[in-house]
């Protein structure tokens, strides 16, 4: 067991605390692990499925997914890349919108999320996915129970085991959130597009510039520029004024009621041209810090939830600032730590004790170090269970009062253990402290429970972003 | 889309021969095409029918985790379809040999559609060519009416799975029934039973009065006979005429009867969604048969490709490389349910009982195990009744009547169980069962089984209502699908729709007798009524 975090938790239970936060941080504190990468099994969406070699490779396969084309041919209808399909996206989006004028419900989903790789970052999969209904049986409406599944053929005594199948695929314990399984017909989109998706289909607020207008290092080109004698573009309208100044002041016209533009003299340069020149761009931009718990606590689900809305939320955002978002990751348990890409944040191995107040702390000394505010409009998510070894938030808070002096947004998303039924310590604090309602524009918080899915995630995103707080369903 | 190369089907034509001699009947005309990726990309969402009207669900995935052949009850990769003339899609760089077996699979796919009753109803025209008629009315009626097609598809695709597929087929292949009037049939089997409750000495009477006279006399005894009939009930001359306007129209199903009875698809300006209607019924009912018969369509398609391949004498010497590929496709998988594997071995096996004289009363009375083994009548007829099976069985039927213990042992087959090992988080299979009853139970349960639902006349009557009542079969509906589809009735219907359905109140593990916890559950249902009124859906406890 880590000597520090020891010492930590002693120092905490001098302070004194509920027999039942003794129990969380207790287990916390005698999880081991260690916070390495979890590795999402290479690509794995097999082409030839239907001839995987293994054991229980058909187990779960209808006997009406086999067909002919694929077992006698091996033929199967390729996958489509994202680019052909984007028009399709905006098409199924407006149709979608159109439903809803015409009173009907909305049918287009934003399916799975599959999460990004190593390479080629900042890469989301989005699925645009609908169902049609129809009255059909329920057949799984006991699967949870053991059932005869399928048939089987070959040796074996009734009873005896054939083959087995963990349960959590690729993880175990302590994962960080599960990889998505990625099955045929999926487009893949960039975050940019979800962004846009997010934006248009769910109504995420659009982004309003706070005037933080800086000018970038980023230069536009543009004929902005005049120039007498050459250039790109002849500016007829103010070549036509100089040449009329030359003629006024060389006394050739005498009589400004009755031009006559023939006799005009005209000067190589009076001739005046645009050029084209470096401009400086006037963008907003912004740096997002991404704060993730990854103390033993997070395992499994909480993880995956939290991660699942970062993705959404910096989609957004890099939609919002066109591109101009940069992104900062940090994870925490008792200390905060900056990883290098989304990858690593989003794949780190879930251990140790929890202090959210390590988290904001490091971000604030980041900024003040880097000297972000003057560049930057900034943005801090963080994502927790809720647990904190800091029960009362003293340490906390401070931290988040001092952040909020110079953010433009901090979103809290707890995602809350369903045994959980008191509410967490992070929920507990910061609403005692009265800053949700103080500083409402500037501080939200967002508690789901741990089954929530990506239709309550973006609504939590809404909760998070949006102008105006949302009321907590 | 290509079609093949000349020589190829000129193989085509050779295995069409072979097959023939062997017994097969199919049309002589076939299409053969070539298709690549990018055909695929188009043909798949449309089930393989090159002519399939446009919707844009084709264009989108659709998600599928509830009940996806429930949902779409046909196969996205087909290699051939039940067409005049049937057409089959092929990769462009098969070898020669490799077609041959699949030109052979093809060949006995083609014989099944063509000669299985349970496809009796498409076998009078081609479906390409009413698909292409149907995709332009559908095209020309969305230039006019925009997206309100699209709405009307969907809301009709959402029941088009309660067609009335079975009584579309009972109405094939009726005896003719004119041997007595309609007048006299109503009489004694309606009027007599159902409207009067007459005792049998009564009934026997009337019969006797009839055929009297009848005899008495000859052609006027029928004209006679009612009128003493209609002396003593004088109602009843009204009562079969009402009886006859309402045998006229039999409604088969939901969409059938929506186009008859609905009031806003009768409005005259509504009239173009019936078309609509019509479609997509027609479309559901040509693909009802295929996914009824999967196991037996692909065990006797396996069947012949084996047995027509090692024939054939044109490609000697590729009998290895088939054997590869063939083994791929009809091995018993360790794990798992093989249609081709399966009905392959269930036609061979009861083509080798039907062999030896075994499906007999001579062979059902032997109860010795060596003389059953050993019984061999020579009747040679097993050809003959596989021939007679694939033209009168469906999946249901062909499992349910011939899959038995003797078929099980000589397969090894058994039922896989799955269970949740709690200690080591791993989920284990095993052996469940070798017992032919479990495991024809798990395959029927498999099978393809839309739920039955009925229009109820008789609740329908209050303020206009439709009430449809959902048969119980120890089958819930999917409860998030509900909504939506009632939505889309109610539009279709004009007036509130109500659903009577069962649901599920708890589940629990059964209490053996001595209070052990066993396998079976003990499940209490509850009837509901689910009520769509002006766009939201309510929900009552009956």
């Amino acid at each position: 067991m880590d000597k520090k975090l020891l010492q930590l938790f002693h120092s905490i239970e001098a302070k004194g605390f509920t027999p039942a936060q003794e129990h969380k941080f207790k287990a916390e504190l005698e999880a081991d692990g260690s916070h390495d990468l979890v590795h999402p099994p290479e690509d794995t969406s097999d082409n030839t499925g239907y001839h995987r070699r293994g054991l229980l490779a058909s187990a779960h396969r209808n006997l009406y997914e086999y067909s002919d084309l694929i077992m006698l041919q091996d033929l199967r209808s390729p996958l489509v890349s994202y680019e052909t399909c984007l028009r399709s996206i905006d098409e199924l989006l407006e149709r979608d919108r159109q439903r809803e004028q015409d009173g009907f419900p909305r049918k287009i989903r934003v399916g799975k999320l599959i999460k990004p790789g190593r390479r080629g970052q900042g890469k989301v999969v989005v699925v645009p996915t609908t169902v049609e209904e129809k009255f059909i049986h329920d057949a799984n409406f006991k699967e949870s129970l053991e059932e005869g599944i399928t048939g089987g053929s070959g040796d074996g005594e009734e009873g005896e085991v054939i083959g087995e199948q963990p349960v959590r695929p690729g993880g175990g314990e302590g994962t960080g959130a599960g990889e998505g399984q990625s099955g045929p017909h999926e487009l893949e989109s960039s975050a940019y597009d979800l962004g846009k998706i997010l934006t248009e289909q769910f109504q995420l607020p659009n982004l309003k510039n706070k005037g933080k207008k800086r000018s970038l290092t980023r230069y536009t080109y543009d004929l902005t520029d005049k120039h007498r004698g050459f250039g790109q573009l002849l500016d007829k309208k103010a070549t036509l004024r100089r040449i009329l100044e030359t003629n006024l002041t060389l006394g050739r016209i005498t009589d400004v009621t009755d031009i006559d533009p023939t006799k005009f003299l005209i000067a190589p340069h009076d001739m005046v041209y645009r050029i084209l020149s470096r401009e400086k761009d006037f963008e907003s931009q912004a740096m997002v810090f991404f704060l993730r718990d990854y103390s033993a606590s997070m395992a499994g689900k909480p993880t995956e939830l939290v991660v699942a809305q970062h993705v959404l939320i910096y989609s957004w955002l890099l939609y919002q600032y066109a591109g101009q978002v940069e992104s900062r990751f940090v994870l925490h348990d008792t200390e905060a730590t900056e990883v290098e890409d989304f990858y690593t944040y989003y794949n780190s191995r879930v251990a140790g004790g929890t202090k959210v107040a390590s988290a904001f702390r490091f971000v604030n000394e980041t900024v003040d170090k880097e000297n972000l505010v003057q560049d930057y409009n900034i943005y801090v998510f963080h994502g927790t269970d809720g647990d904190d070894w800091d029960t009362e938030g003293e340490e906390t808070l401070p931290e988040i009062e001092k952040m909020l002096t110079y953010v433009n947004r901090i979103g809290i998303t707890i995602a809350q253990h369903s045994s959980d039924t008191s509410g967490s310590e992070v929920e507990k604090y910061i609403k005692k402290s009265g800053l949700l309602e103080k500083r409402a524009d500037l501080l939200r918080m967002d508690i789901m429970k741990e089954d929530a899915d990506e239709t309550r995630l973006i609504e939590g995103i809404k909760r998070l972003i949006s102008e105006q707080p949302v009321a907590a369903s | 889309m290509e079609l093949i190369d000349q020589h190829t089907k000129k193989i085509m034509e050779g295995c069409k021969l072979r097959a023939r001699d062997a017994g097969l009947k199919f049309e002589d005309e076939t299409l053969e095409y070539i298709v690549t990726n990018r055909d695929l990309l188009e043909l798949t969402p449309k089930i393989m029918i090159p002519t399939l009207y446009d919707y844009w669900v084709h264009d989108v995935e659709v998600l599928r985790e509830k009940g996806k052949y429930e949902l779409y009850p046909h196969n996205p990769y087909e290699t051939v379809i039940n067409t005049r003339p049937a057409i089959s899609f092929y990769n462009d760089n098969n070898p020669d040999w490799l077609n041959v077996m699949i030109f052979y699979h093809v060949l006995a796919h083609i014989d099944f559609f063509q000669n299985n009753l349970y496809y009796r109803h498409t076998w009078d025209y081609d479906f390409t060519g009413h698909a292409l008629s149907d995709k332009r009315v559908i095209a020309r009626l969305r230039a006019e009416y925009g997206r309100w097609v699209d709405y009307i598809i969907e809301f009709a695709r959402g029941i088009d799975n309660l067609v009335g597929y079975h009584s579309e087929l009972s109405s094939y292949n009726r005896p003719k029934t004119d041997s007595t009037s309609s007048l006299v049939d109503y009489y004694f089997d309606v009027f007599l039973q159902s409207e009067k409750h007459v005792k049998i000495n009564v009934y026997v009477n009337e019969i006797e009065r009839y055929n009297k006279s009848l005899t008495k006399f000859g052609s006027q005894g029928e004209k006679n006979f009612f009128s003493e009939v209609e002396k003593k009930y004088p109602e009843f001359k009204i009562l079969f005429e009402k009886h006859l306007s309402e045998k006229n129209v039999p409604i088969r199903d939901l969409l059938q009867f929506l186009m008859e009875n609905s009031p806003v698809l009768n409005k005259s300006e509504n009239k173009w969604m019936k078309t609509v209607l019509q479609v997509v019924r027609k479309t559901s009912l040509f693909f009802q048969p295929q996914i009824r018969s999967k196991i037996m369509n692909e065990g006797w398609a396996s069947y012949w490709h084996e047995a027509l391949f090692l024939q054939d004498d044109r490609i000697k010497g590729h009998e290895v490389e088939f054997a590869r590929v063939n083994a791929m496709v009809t091995a018993m998988p360790r794990v798992g349910m093989n249609p081709y594997a399966m009905g392959m071995r269930l036609f061979t096996y009861i083509e080798e009982l039907s062999d030896k004289g075994k499906y007999s009363y001579e062979y059902q009375r032997i109860f010795d195990a060596y003389k059953r083994q050993q019984f061999d009548q020579q009747a040679g007829s097993g050809r003959e009744f596989i021939f007679s099976l694939r033209e009168n069985l469906d999946d249901f039927l062909f499992i349910n009547t011939f899959l038995d213990q003797a078929f099980m042992n000589k397969y090894k087959l058994f039922v896989v169980g799955r269970r949740l090992n709690q200690d080591r988080m791993v989920w284990e299979y095993y052996v469940k069962s070798r017992k032919v009853k479990d495991y024809r139970k798990m395959i029927l349960d498999a099978l393809y089984h839309p739920p039955h639902i009925e229009i109820d006349p008789d609740k329908s009557e209050e303020n206009g209502a439709l009430y449809l009542n959902h048969r119980f079969e120890e089958k819930p509906l999917v409860s998030d699908y509900i909504a939506n589809t009632m939505l889309g009735i109610e539009y279709l219907w004009g007036h509130p729709v109500k659903l009577e359905t069962s649901e599920v109140e708890s589940i629990e593990p059964k209490q053996g007798e001595n209070g052990d916890v066993t396998d079976e559950l003990d499940i209490k249902w509850r009837r509901v009524l689910f009520t769509m009124k002006d766009k939201s859906l309510s929900k009552e406890n009956l």
